[in-house]
């Protein structure tokens, strides 16, 4: 038990200074596009960068980093992935929608860049076989639960 | 518990998967196939830094270049770095496609991603010179527009502004040469036959901003 918390209290803390760097990072690129994008605001009303920023990082979440493949954007230390970010906060301050930014970087990466693949196509099977699997599951376990509990008829349990 | 049956129900559950993952074994994750060819390239202004040496090709530093003024021309656009090892590989073989091409009206234009100009023009100098111009790409914007996730690259646009390849790792020349050729030719042959049906020659270029 102690070590399991030990264990427990370890990562939280390697979480906490894995953190750091990201946010530094994240508030640098926030800053050099904010200089870039102040014309178009007119007054840095409060609020609104905040919007913006959960914004930027919803979107950056859902985006693969070409550079490092496993990692979204938002995650990933690299360069190319910080200036891809940086590029999401300047399309939706200039006024795109979440997804006519997902569609630029599908445009350019193809549907790769997508963490989460589109429900569309073969895609759907992603999201219908284990709806399939949970039911086909529930439905066996269901059958063999009523097989174990089923009461011993008399003719077999006496053989 | 009826072993064969388990053996039967482990099999069809563990069969897909194992080929799943035999079929995953068999594909380069780092392979990304790119949406470009075939497309409209993306168009790009970009700062020249290294004039280059081919008498034909260079252009002055701070010159703008823009893919858009390049139009009837086919254009490669090679992404690359000072700190880019496999960019080495290939500056040999593109100095000399560019020198050969360049009396055909081919362009050439280096951009350098995530990188320091000064690195670059080290790296240029240090090489012994390139025969094309070299330009900047603040930010990566190009880059990410084209969907560069590693350099070096190499875009070949056709004289419609259509990417008609992309090659990802150095570029050898006999491969490039062939490929410009077709591209020339192709070209050539619309031209031969827009001579004999006025028209068609000047319609090309106008086609292009419909779509």
């Amino acid at each position: 038990m102690m070590v399991a918390l030990r264990h427990l209290r370890r990562a939280v803390l390697a979480l906490a200074f894995m953190a750091t760097p990201i946010a530094s990072v994240a508030a640098q690129s926030a800053d050099a596009t904010q200089n870039l994008s102040q014309p178009t605001l007119l007054a840095p009303a409060p609020g609104v960068d905040s919007v913006l920023d959960a914004r930027v990082k919803t979107v950056a979440s859902r985006l693969r980093c070409p550079v490092c493949q496993g990692e979204s954007i938002q995650d990933s230390p690299a360069e190319l992935s910080a200036q891809m970010r940086s590029l999401v906060r300047e399309q939706l301050a200039a006024g795109r929608t979440e997804s006519q930014v997902f569609d630029y970087f599908v445009q350019k990466y193809g549907q790769w860049i997508l963490l989460e693949p589109r429900a569309e196509g073969i895609n759907l099977l992603v999201y219908w076989l284990p709806i399939l699997f949970i039911v086909l599951g529930g439905g066996g376990l269901w059958m063999a639960v009523r097989k174990w509990t089923r009461p011993p008829i008399d003719g077999v349990a006496t053989e | 518990m009826n072993w064969k049956r388990a053996g039967f129900m482990t099999a069809l559950v563990g069969g897909p998967i194992l080929a799943l993952l035999a079929y995953g074994m068999t594909r380069d994750p780092r392979e990304i196939p790119s949406p470009l060819p075939g497309r409209l390239a993306p168009v790009f202004v970009g700062t020249v830094f290294a004039p280059g040496n081919d008498t034909v090709l260079q252009l002055p530093v701070g010159d703008t270049v823009r893919l858009a003024q390049h139009r009837g021309q086919v254009v490669v656009v090679n992404f690359w770095a000072s700190w880019c090892l496999a960019c080495r590989a290939e500056h040999k073989a593109l100095s000399s496609v560019a020198r050969g091409y360049a009396p055909q009206g081919v362009k050439f234009f280096g951009l350098l991603y995530n990188d320091e100009t000064p690195n670059g023009l080290n790296w240029i100098e240090g090489m012994g010179g390139q025969a094309y111009p070299a330009l900047d790409d603040p930010g990566a914007r190009t880059a990410i527009d084209y969907g560069l996730y590693g350099v070096p690259e190499t875009f070949v646009v056709d004289q419609r502004g259509y990417v008609a390849r992309k090659f990802v790792g150095p570029v050898e020349e006999r491969e490039m040469s062939k490929l410009l050729d077709s591209l020339l030719q192709a070209s050539g042959a619309s031209n031969a036959s827009g001579t004999a049906d006025a028209p068609v020659t000047k319609s090309l270029p106008s086609a292009d901003p419909k779509r």
